[in-house]
């Protein structure tokens, strides 16, 4: 029995088990804008005061931004202001953000959220529209440009949005909010199309 | 849709993004055990509820989820003025006379 109990521990953490992600490969398409689910990614949420922020950004390999709604990229990872002391650092390199920073001695708190949340891509000229069937920003290009990003809401969610450029965003929302912000953006889409 | 300006984010945002969180500048006696019943009512139940402007507590929750205060008037539901928690009451308000 304990034999038996302990094969079946070994073959649950085995990496040969298959990975699914929550809505892995949804996508849609409506005219000028395509709504799709991004690949897993590696992320933290980091919470830092002032005096730590160099070494963490040195040790992350990019500048943490300071200025509210506004983001850093460099080599496949993005760190996005949340708050004062607050950013979500994304790597979509498969490098390991939390590793990183467990090699910074000054005071932070990095948590681990790779599988926490789901990425949502919408791109395309009607990209704007979309979002904002259910989020109330201004994302004007002048409000919002390229790099800008911010926790926000969509509809009854709560999401973080990234315009990676002038027509293409990325949605961040948590894996439990996933299947109503995909269909929620789905519906912006056919909407903004129509 | 009303827009609040976050003092931390330093630009107006939608309403829908923040949460009120009662009445601003309540400080908790450092002795709470030695308080008198009535004084711990007077701290914990009674808020002062005016007719006209209130500073509040506002939190920008979907945001950058940091807490702030604000002055409202509670008559025609206008924001007057927000600044970062911490800071005190502000001696003078923009546009209202007193
Ligand atoms: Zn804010």
């Amino acid at each position: 029995m304990a034999k038996a109990a302990a094969k079946k521990t070994a073959a649950a953490a085995s990496p040969s088990v298959d990975r699914r992600p929550a809505l892995a490969g949804r996508s849609t398409t409506a005219t000028g804008v395509k709504v799709e689910v991004l690949p897993p990614a590696e992320r933290i949420s980091l919470r830092a005061p002032e005096a730590s922020v160099a070494a963490l950004s040195k040790a992350l390999g990019l500048t943490l931004p300071k200025k509210p709604k506004t983001s850093a990229s460099k080599g496949g990872r993005t760190a996005l202001w949340l708050g004062p002391d607050e950013w979500l650092v994304i790597d979509e390199g498969g490098n390991d953000p939390l590793a990183d920073c467990a090699t910074v001695a000054a005071l932070h708190s990095a948590v681990g959220i790779s599988h926490r949340n789901i990425a949502i891509s919408v791109a395309g000229p009607a990209a704007e529209a979309t979002i904002n069937a259910g989020c109330p920003q201004d994302l004007s290009l002048d409000a919002f440009p390229a790099g800008a990003a911010s926790r926000t809401i969509l509809g009854k969610a709560e999401i973080v949005l990234l315009r990676t450029s002038d027509d293409a965003f990325r949605v961040e929302c948590w894996r439990s909010f996933s299947d109503y912000v995909f269909t929620f953006l789905s519906e912006g889409a056919r909407d903004a199309a129509g | 849709m009303l827009l609040i300006r976050c003092p931390y984010c330093e630009e107006e945002r939608p309403e829908l993004e923040f949460r009120n969180a009662g009445e601003a500048h309540i400080a908790r006696s450092t002795d709470i055990a030695g308080e008198s019943d009535d004084d711990f009512e007077k701290f914990f139940f009674i808020r002062s509820n005016p007719k006209g402007i209130i500073y509040e507590r506002w939190r920008h929750m979907h945001g950058c989820a940091r807490f702030f205060n604000a002055v409202r008037d509670t008559v025609t539901d206008k924001f007057v003025m927000t600044y970062k928690a911490g800071e005190p009451k502000p001696a003078k308000l923009p546009g209202v006379a007193k």
